[in-house]
């Protein structure tokens, strides 16, 4: 494989084996795809999708597009447009995952052996309810 | 190496041909490739700009002069506030220093003939000027009463004419791209030989971090105000809760590009500080590595901080204490700019002439605007300010103490270069005066009336706050003053000015070596950078500047006889 430069009208040209290295890799990986939608990863499930589809784009963006052969600015252009995607999703879901978390004080007491909880076990259960109607309806559903 | 009396009395001179009258005709301007007329014609379209957006915010001004209704109603205030804010920020800040001055002054200061793609740089002129049109036609149909960051889901149920304005932002922001894109190409690829990446001037560097946010962050507000147009326009819930859309979500779209547009607003004021800096303390800049990386470290913690403007949102606890901590973490790569300045000035040979004087106001305001950022940031104080006139007061002391007083500072360094005469510096002074003091006026009150409780976007308000409403009002006058001198004598000067010279300041970048209005190709031959940006201690400098016309003093011409050491 020789080691042409990237200048125009000179393209590298790569040998078809890897071609077919990589296409075939493609096909395995979209069968491992299929094949673990049968398991139950709980919250995981997004990490093991997206570990796979990852894998298959950073094969077809280095081999069948030639980011790895190009001058290597463009290879990190590509990956920094990429990791500022990431940083925008992983940041906003550090909100959306944990916004609850804000009342969490509503779900138990602050001091529990405060006097209002010595009084009645009755009223006091009551109270509990109208503060749990007071939360919000995706933090009573937790 | 001593110039001759010829050179010497060349570069003095006015070049009679230039890239302003060659080629003549009004379609050899409105088709032009080349980078200086563009970057003027943007000059102009932005100044209209400014003078629109300044005209609301006197408007806005004069109706707070008392706490009861005066002049307009809430509703009338509610879209001229946000007509000063969309107007100023995406019409005039955000393109200012890169489309006009950068436009003007990059490939001069890198050595090359032009930007990388002249079409592509027409095209974004024109895009910008499509993007102004439909923000006037929201003007007068039935202007937006949002504020300049169209919160859903009130943007999308007022009766008010926000896809225009939106639509406006989404047709500006291919106008950055572009012009972030040009600027990117041109200092990888059109460098001058001998000009290393440490070779270049910190203009270029600030320019360069400016550009890869705008490439990488303006996509962001598109595909955010197209979200927005389609809950708007087709009921498809994205933001509105009434249709199963989180409000919170828009606000994290919307900052992600708009927090580091502020970078995109501040560095290229900052990168002109620092030629500023340089020039008039005829020094080596201090740090000049740590200054131009500061720069890109502040383009990258830029990006993951957008959460800061979202404390009293809703938005979890564990997100708050993120973004409060790297806010803090910007505070450094600034806190480095700001010491190396100062650095750079000790012992150097200070000379106080007008640009200086604005870099002097830049960085008195620019450092208290960046200091009370560190207070907002402060997640438990920033509860008590939220969305009162303390922020107000905060981003204008970063927007206009900062960006507009380089931007000033950068138009009057470069005024000689661009038209090839020199403007009345006694003038001048008294312009940045009355600016430096009408801007305290108005702003540092309204710190005051922030931590007294007085919130943000109310047109009445207890009277308690009216002798602080009051001195800011006249402060706003002040700062119309200002301005009023200085696009007096600047007009003047293009016609009447006293001709300038190549190198009126003893500069050492490039754009101060060719000819003054440079021709339409920059240079008469190719330029090839032999020294550094700021080697005045190496170069023995054919300084000419012989003071300036008007203010009554004249510096002693220096003339230094060591040979240039190879």
């Amino acid at each position: 494989m020789s080691k042409e430069s990237s200048q125009h009208g000179h393209h590298h040209v790569l040998p078809l084996s890897t071609y077919l290295g990589v296409a075939s890799a493609l096909l395995i990986l979209t069968a491992i795809t299929v094949w673990v939608a049968q398991f139950h990863f709980g919250e995981w499930n997004l990490v093991v999708a997206m570990i796979v589809a990852a894998t298959k784009a950073i094969l077809v963006a280095l081999i069948f597009m030639h980011l790895l052969y190009d001058n290597k600015l463009y290879l990190v252009v590509f990956a920094s447009s990429v990791l500022f995607l990431a940083a925008f999703i992983i940041i906003t879901m550090f909100d959306t995952l944990r916004r609850d978390d804000i009342y969490e004080f509503l779900e138990k007491p602050i001091h529990s052996n405060a006097a209002m909880y010595q009084v009645d076990s009755t009223k006091t259960a009551a109270g509990m309810d109208s503060l749990k109607t007071m939360m919000p309806a995706d933090s009573t559903a937790k | 190496m001593a110039a001759t009396v010829a050179d010497t009395k060349a570069s003095m001179a006015y070049a009679e041909v230039n890239y302003l009258n060659e080629p003549k005709g009004l379609k050899s301007w409105l088709l032009t490739l080349d980078h200086k007329r563009i970057g003027l014609m943007y000059f102009f379209a932005i100044m209209t700009m400014f003078f629109l957006g300044g005209i609301f915010a006197l408007l806005v001004r004069l109706e707070l002069f008392t706490p009861k209704q005066d002049f307009f109603g809430a509703d009338t205030y509610n879209k001229f506030f946000t007509l000063h804010g969309a107007i100023m920020v995406f019409l005039f800040i955000i393109p200012s220093i890169p489309a006009a001055l950068g436009n003007i002054i990059l490939p001069l200061q890198l050595g090359a003939k032009d930007v990388a793609f002249p079409r592509l740089n027409l095209a974004s002129w024109y895009v910008y000027v499509t993007g102004a049109l439909f923000a006037i036609y929201s003007m007068v149909t039935n202007a937006v009463d949002t504020g300049w960051t169209f919160y859903a889901p009130y943007s999308t149920t007022t009766n008010t004419a926000v896809i225009s304005m939106t639509m406006a932002v989404f047709i500006l922001g291919f106008s950055s791209i572009f012009t972030g894109l040009n600027f990117l190409v041109t200092i990888h690829k059109l460098r001058a030989p001998g000009m290393t990446w440490f070779k270049m001037p910190l203009f270029v560097w600030g320019l360069y971090a400016t550009a890869l946010i705008q490439v990488l962050a303006t996509p962001v507000l598109a595909i955010t105000v197209v979200l927005l147009m389609l809950e708007r326009g087709l009921g498809i819930g994205i933001f509105d809760p009434a249709m199963g859309g989180d409000p919170v979500l828009f606000q994290h779209f919307f900052w992600f590009y708009s927090h580091p547009a502020v970078y995109i607003m501040i560095l290229p004021g900052m990168a002109i500080i620092s030629e500023l800096i340089t020039a008039f303390s005829r020094k080596q800049m201090f740090g000049y590595k740590f200054v131009g990386f500061s720069s890109l470290a502040i383009a990258l913690t830029g990006f993951m901080v957008w959460g800061h403007h979202m404390f009293t949102s809703g938005q979890s606890e564990l997100s708050a204490v993120i973004f409060s901590f790297i806010t803090f973490l910007v505070g450094i790569p600034s806190g480095i700019k700001i010491f190396n300045w100062l650095a750079t000035m000790y012992r150097g040979s200070i000379t106080l002439q007008t640009p200086m004087l604005w870099a002097f106001a830049f960085l008195f305001l620019f450092t208290i605007g960046g200091l009370t950022g560190i207070f907002l940031g402060a997640i438990s104080l920033d509860i008590h300010l939220h969305d009162t006139y303390f922020v107000v007061a905060h981003f204008h002391y970063v927007m206009m103490g900062g960006t507009v007083m380089a931007l000033m500072g950068g138009i009057h360094y470069w005024w000689p270069k661009i038209w090839g005469r020199m403007y009345n510096e006694k003038l001048a002074r008294f312009s940045v005066f009355f600016v430096f003091v009408g801007f305290n006026v108005t702003f540092f009150t309204q710190f005051i009336l922030g931590t007294r409780g007085m919130p943000r976007r109310y047109y009445q308000y207890l009277e308690q706050y009216q002798t602080l409403h009051e001195i800011s009002t006249v402060g706003s006058w002040l700062l119309l003053l200002g301005f009023a001198i200085m696009a007096f004598y600047l007009i003047h000067s293009i016609f009447k000015g006293k001709v300038a010279g190549n190198n009126p300041w003893g500069a050492l970048t490039l754009e101060w070596t060719t000819s003054s209005p440079p021709p339409a190709h920059n240079f008469e031959r190719q330029p090839i950078a032999v020294n550094g940006p700021y080697d005045f201690d190496k170069v023995a400098a054919e300084i000419t500047y012989e003071g300036t016309p008007g203010f009554g003093e004249t510096v002693v011409a220096k003339k230094e006889t060591t040979e240039v050491k190879h």
